[in-house]
């Protein structure tokens, strides 16, 4: 223990005689492993700090925001504009919320790398997935909050996703709305769930959560070839923490306190550097220029709806994330004892690296949406003048037609335009004069028919432009059952 | 009570006040959960109250046909008939409206079949296309291509004095049977 002088030593010998008054049985200190006094340790304390700095962002915010469909939005604008630091403490508490999943996350990877999950500490692993699992539910209702056109279309998307839930989809979308469309009862719902409901539940679990951390002590490192058992780990375990055990306070805390205290002020750079998100444009549904876009969390899910084929989409968001999920929850009952060290444990390891890489990649793909048509490329985005350069009015005239048809909104010139489709670059090269026609009038592969949308000049005129779209040095594709220079 | 001598045997009590104090205790227990009931009821019923009714569809005005021009489609907007005060701009929401001809009329709901997300006609195009995932619908609202599995959802529609009047009042949802 720290010398303490003065005042302190006055309160902290005061509060001794009452915590763990000398006579009677001391248990009031709590020790842990020397092993699990290490850097990588640090992450459920400072997971801790920020979900409390969330919980006094959000009390903040909360004096403020209307939780009103008409007022929301326009509120958000006041705390960003009048409120003064409004919008620090928006930034705070959006950012925070960023900080806390990914501190989670690196909580959860760190004890499951770990094996602290096996016994006796199943339920800890329990709350805390639930603990996450809620967490991720503030994340969704918080975006909610912020009220404006993305928060409402990502809304419609959940719930069309909910609806397709079998025989009780509608009712369901119902109930949760809190009546038959997105308005004033569906933000209040998510109001209430969001400052009451879960934080009442997160609080409860994390009191738990830290009450099992408490009675079953932490976990200490693992070594490898020692092997978690039901019926000796209690009795070496304590012998482990009697022989070179070390007390929380203050030796159990230093590297908490340091980890836990940049993270606070990195978050406060981030915000304060950052500002707050949003709100973009307001709720109105029926403006309609609008591109709906989850949050960080949730880009992986987007990236799923996008990339899956389509018959995939219910069947994954109904049965297969749920299962995972349940998976996840489950673990430490489906291997609570043996081998905790990383290396002696593939199949853990396999499973983690497989899921944490398609988190990182759809995460990452989520960031620029491939899979979305940019519907404003036909208008605003300019063809690159060396595809007109020497060009004859005919292919120039298919040019501007790519623009006017709006293929350029899903089919890139020069790297810009949409993904959704393959780029125009080198289609000469890959199709031929018939192949160009068929795939135009009838699509195809992801692509609409343009039969009806096109008069036969205008079909011509496109396909003379496609035709120019090789490089200089190959010669566009033909047909291979005619001659080569009959020209496909 | 009738139950008190039957508690007094099978919890082997001779002397009559265990069976007083279990016959207390029963009692209790009975009270709290009538209680419990008479509570969770109304409160049930309150929090359930959007299903009260199964579908929520209302005929409701899109204006004057001469709005909507011949062999053109166009985006309508309604305030959506079931909706609070507190609503705001939320309660107004857009549709396709397409003409075809005379009184032969189309209104297609904005939501794309897959996501739900707004899809916008293109004209030149003649076609609709989605944000999200590129799912696109000719002009009939038959599916292009794409995710969607289906076509877009239709309102049904009727045109009575001159006005072009369609049954609204709820969001799409995959589960909703074809109109």
């Amino acid at each position: 223990m720290a010398k303490l002088s003065g005042w302190p030593r006055i309160i902290g010998d005061w509060l001794r005689l009452r915590l763990s008054p000398p006579g009677l049985p001391d248990n009031s200190e709590f020790k842990l492993p020397r092993s699990a006094i290490s850097w990588s340790y640090v992450f459920g304390s400072a997971t801790f700090v920020v979900l409390l700095l969330e919980l006094v962002t959000g009390l903040c915010l909360a004096l403020v925001y209307q939780p009103s469909a008409d007022s929301a939005w326009q509120s958000l604008l006041y705390l960003n504009y009048q409120q003064p630091l409004g919008w620090f403490l928006r930034a705070l508490h959006y950012w925070g919320s960023n900080f806390l999943v990914a501190l989670m996350i690196l909580h959860l990877v760190q004890v499951f790398v770990i094996g602290a999950y096996k016994f006796p500490r199943e339920l800890t692993w329990i709350g805390g997935i639930l603990l996450l699992l809620l967490t991720l539910a503030m994340a969704l209702t918080g975006e909610v909050l912020r009220f404006d056109q993305e928060s409402y279309w990502d809304l419609v998307i959940g719930f069309a996703l909910a609806g397709r839930t079998p025989l009780i989809g509608a009712r369901l979308v119902h109930f949760l709305m809190g009546g038959p469309i997105i308005a004033g009862a569906t933000l209040e719902r998510m109001y209430t769930t969001h400052v009451l409901l879960l934080p009442a539940a997160i609080l409860g679990l994390t009191g738990l959560h830290l009450l099992l951390v408490y009675k079953l002590g932490i976990s200490e490192w693992p070594m490898p070839g020692r092997l978690v058992n039901r019926d000796t780990y209690l009795a070496s375990y304590r012998a482990e923490v009697e022989r070179e055990g070390e007390p929380l306070i203050p030796n159990g805390l230093r590297k908490d306190l340091i980890f836990a205290g940049l993270i606070v002020l990195a978050l406060i750079v981030t915000a304060a550097v950052l500002g707050p998100k949003g709100p973009n444009g307001a709720p109105n549904p029926s403006i309609i220029q609008t591109r709906p876009h989850p949050d960080f969390y949730f880009l992986w899910m987007e990236a799923l709806m996008g990339l899956l084929p389509a018959w995939l989409d219910t069947p994954f968001a109904l049965i297969v994330l749920p299962i995972l999920l349940l998976g996840l929850i489950a673990m430490p009952l489906i291997s609570p004892t043996g081998e905790r060290y990383i290396l002696r444990r593939p199949l853990s390891m396999v499973i983690a690296v497989t899921v944490l890489t398609v988190l990182v990649t759809t995460t990452w793909l989520g960031t620029y949406d491939p899979w979305s048509p940019d519907m404003n490329a036909w208008s605003g985005t300019p063809i690159p003048a060396a595809y007109l350069k020497g060009r004859t009015p005919l292919e120039i005239q298919g040019a501007i037609l790519i623009q006017a048809k709006q293929c350029r909104n899903c089919h890139a010139l020069d790297g810009s335009g949409g993904m959704r489709g393959p780029s125009l670059d080198t289609t000469a090269t890959r199709l031929t004069r018939n192949e160009l026609i068929r795939q135009i009038l009838q699509g195809g592969g992801n692509m609409p028919g343009y039969g009806k949308a096109l008069k036969p000049a205008e079909v011509d005129a496109i396909v003379a432009f496609l035709m120019t779209m090789h490089p200089a040095n190959e010669p566009p594709a033909h047909s291979s059952a005619r001659p080569a220079d009959a020209g496909g | 009570m009738s139950e008190s001598p039957e508690i007094a045997n099978s919890g082997g009590g001779q002397t009559p006040a265990p069976n007083r104090r279990s016959f207390l205790l029963r009692a209790g227990l009975l009270i709290n959960a009538l209680a419990l009931a008479a509570l969770a009821l109304p409160i049930a019923g309150y929090l359930l109250a959007p299903l009260r009714r199964v579908v929520y569809l209302k005929w409701i005005s899109l204006g004057p046909v001469e709005n909507f021009p011949e062999n053109q489609t166009r985006l309508a907007i309604y305030k959506n008939p079931f909706r609070t005060p507190w609503d705001g701009s939320t309660a107004e929401i857009p549709c396709w409206v397409r003409r075809i001809k005379g009184d032969a009329f189309q209104v297609f709901a904005i939501n794309c079949s897959h996501l739900g997300c707004p899809v916008r006609w293109f004209p030149s195009a003649e076609l609709f296309m989605c944000p999200c995932h590129g799912g696109t619908f000719y002009a009939d609202g038959e599916r292009a291509s794409g995710p969607p599995s289906r076509a877009l959802y239709q309102y049904p529609l009727k045109v009575e004095k001159g006005e072009l009047w369609v049954k609204a009042g709820e969001m799409p949802v995959m589960t909703l049977p074809k109109a």
